[in-house]
């Protein structure tokens, strides 16, 4: 097995407080991976150091073996490490369909034409349908996106990350504040995401990660506690203690 | 296609937009009267139209914007003077210098917050002032540029004192510019800015490079800026401190602010409205004019708050 996602002793300060603490982590090519940890464990500045918005204290970030610890997050968007928002983060009043084709036209190279307007690509909008139906989008394209049911602009954000054609996909909490109605639509979208895209899953809901993920790391105070396969961490009690008794979800 | 068709939306023209173009153009058959104070209307609408650029499509607030609409003033003056007495040459000039100086400033404004952007835009513009203050051998200094003899527009016709050909010379620049300005807002590149003014971090995690996107739209709307500021500079033959002082920079964020910054025709609706508002307050008692500006002001801050940032939907 490859890694595609790799960090080499990432350690991020603030002043005196350590919030990332000499993380060496290894995503594998294909991966269901997930990443938990209580709150305040720094899972959030674990995710901002691997999309580069912010720079690391030290250690690397290496995608597919090429160092990317310095690069922009835009442009590690373009080499396909991808990242979707616990809280959503998306444009409320531009639709689905102007908010997805601004991530294909930048993955096609054409976000800097001032030419030619919007929709004169017909490649655009066919990339665009196509993520949409395999995100069950199509009915609401042209809706103001924030008219949207919830459940909805949270499919919309996994789509959105979807469009910039991942090779590593981070989804922070995917379905927090989905209510129970739309969560199915949501974790079928998740489970039919294409196998040689390796996700990796930052979340709280326990159901959700041991249903998902084939590995599972669990972060504390900024440091990798343990990490093993869904069986081997549910039954570490050093884990239970810190982490699964706290949350009570089993 | 239907997801096509629904993309390209937002730039269909529409029929009221026709006829505000059709009226403006309509104006030039007007008796001698009138045509200094359109003259001015239409130079206001392009250096606010530049500034929305900015602002509305970008969200980058300046208060020194007059920068580069005096750098356009007094290259276009220099021009008049010591190269080419050809106005359309002036004006080409006049708008690639003050592109290039979008282009280096540029640099200052992508960091910080809007109080920072506020500061420097500001700083900026005082520079500059100085700068043309000190350099009087050139510019006049306090006494203006003086001994402009603009040549005729396309070798033909001659700049009138009733201010018809200026008026002319000034709307099809601003015509032109428009036309430009709206082809690239509704462009793909526009999309990435719609998307940067929303949110800049999201708009980085679609992939969208935010910096460069920025450097492009600021240094565009600098040369709009400096396109108005040569069109004053030709049509009144004459440049003075004022093209770059504070006042002017206020002027026309208050202009686009009344207009709605987002939408294009905010400059353009708000440079009418401005400038008819001075005309005919200025009329009764010049002095005091800005104080029914300012409750006007006030007055549209309180009622209309939410047409600040509108944009055309739909």
């Amino acid at each position: 097995m490859s890694a595609v996602l790799e960090t080499l002793g990432l350690g991020k300060r603030f002043g005196g407080i350590v919030a990332t603490d000499n993380v060496s982590f290894r995503l594998e090519r294909g991966a269901r991976h997930a990443l938990i940890g209580p709150n305040g464990a720094g899972k959030t500045t674990f995710v901002n150091l691997l999309t580069g918005v912010l720079p690391p204290s030290s250690g690397r970030v290496l995608l597919a073996g090429e160092d990317i610890t310095r690069l922009k997050p835009e442009a590690r968007v373009r080499r396909g490490l991808v990242r979707t928002f616990q809280i959503n983060q998306l444009f409320a009043d531009l639709t689905p369909l102007e908010t997805l084709s601004i991530a294909v036209d930048e993955r096609l190279g054409q976000g800097a034409d001032w030419r030619r307007r919007v929709g004169a690509h017909a490649d655009v909008p066919r990339e665009v349908a196509a993520v949409a139906e395999r995100f069950g989008l199509s009915d609401v394209l042209d809706a103001r996106t924030d008219t949207l049911p919830y459940g909805k602009q949270r499919l919309l954000e996994i789509a959105v990350a979807f469009a910039c054609a991942p090779q590593v996909l981070l989804l922070d909490e995917p379905a927090a504040g989905v209510p129970e109605s739309e969560r199915r639509g949501i974790l079928e979208a998740i489970a039919a995401l294409p196998s040689e895209v390796a996700v990796l899953l930052i979340e709280h809901d326990m159901d959700l990660v041991f249903h998902f993920a084939t590995r599972i790391s669990v972060l504390v105070d900024g440091a990798l506690f343990a990490e093993g396969d869904p069986a081997t961490i549910a039954a570490d009690p050093k884990v239970r203690a810190v982490y699964l008794g706290e949350g009570g979800h089993g | 296609m239907s997801a096509n068709a629904s993309l390209v939306r937002r730039a269909r023209w529409r029929w009221p937009e026709a006829l505000v173009w059709v009226i403006a153009f309509g104006l030039l058959f007007l008796p001698p009267g009138k045509h200094l104070l359109l003259n001015e209307i239409a130079i206001l609408a392009l250096f606010a139209l530049s500034l929305d650029l900015i602002l509305g499509y970008a969200g980058i607030i300046s208060l020194g914007h007059a920068a580069f609409f005096g750098l356009g003033a007094y290259a276009a003056g220099l021009m008049c003077k010591h190269v080419t007495p050809d106005p359309l040459a002036g004006l080409v000039v006049a708008t690639l210098l003050a592109a290039m100086m979008g282009l280096l400033t540029s640099l200052l404004v992508l960091r910080g917050s809007d109080l920072t952007r506020l500061m420097v835009t500001l700083g900026v513009a005082l520079v500059l002032h100085e700068i043309a203050n000190a350099l009087s051998r050139w510019t006049g200094g306090a006494d203006g540029l003086q001994g402009m003899v603009v040549g005729p527009l396309l070798g033909r016709f001659d700049f009138d004192l009733y201010g018809r050909t200026a008026y002319a010379y000034s709307l099809t620049a601003l015509f032109i510019l428009f036309l430009a300005a709206r082809r690239i807002v509704h462009s793909l590149f526009g999309l990435s800015l719609m998307a940067i003014r929303r949110n800049r971090l999201r708009a980085a995690a679609l992939g969208v490079p935010v910096n460069r996107r920025l450097v492009a739209v600021y240094a565009l709307s600098a040369a709009y800026a400096g396109a108005a500021g040569a069109l004053l500079a030709q049509t009144t033959a004459y440049v003075s401190l004022e093209v770059l002082e504070f006042g002017r920079s206020a002027d026309v964020l208050l202009a686009l602010i009344i207009g709605g910054a987002g939408w294009l025709y905010g400059g353009l609706a708000g440079a009418v409205i401005f400038k008819v508002l001075q005309d005919t307050l200025s009329a009764g008692a010049p002095q005091f004019w800005m104080f029914w500006m300012g409750l006007f002001l006030v007055v549209l801050a309180l009622v209309g708050r939410d047409r600040l940032f509108r944009l055309v939907r739909r």
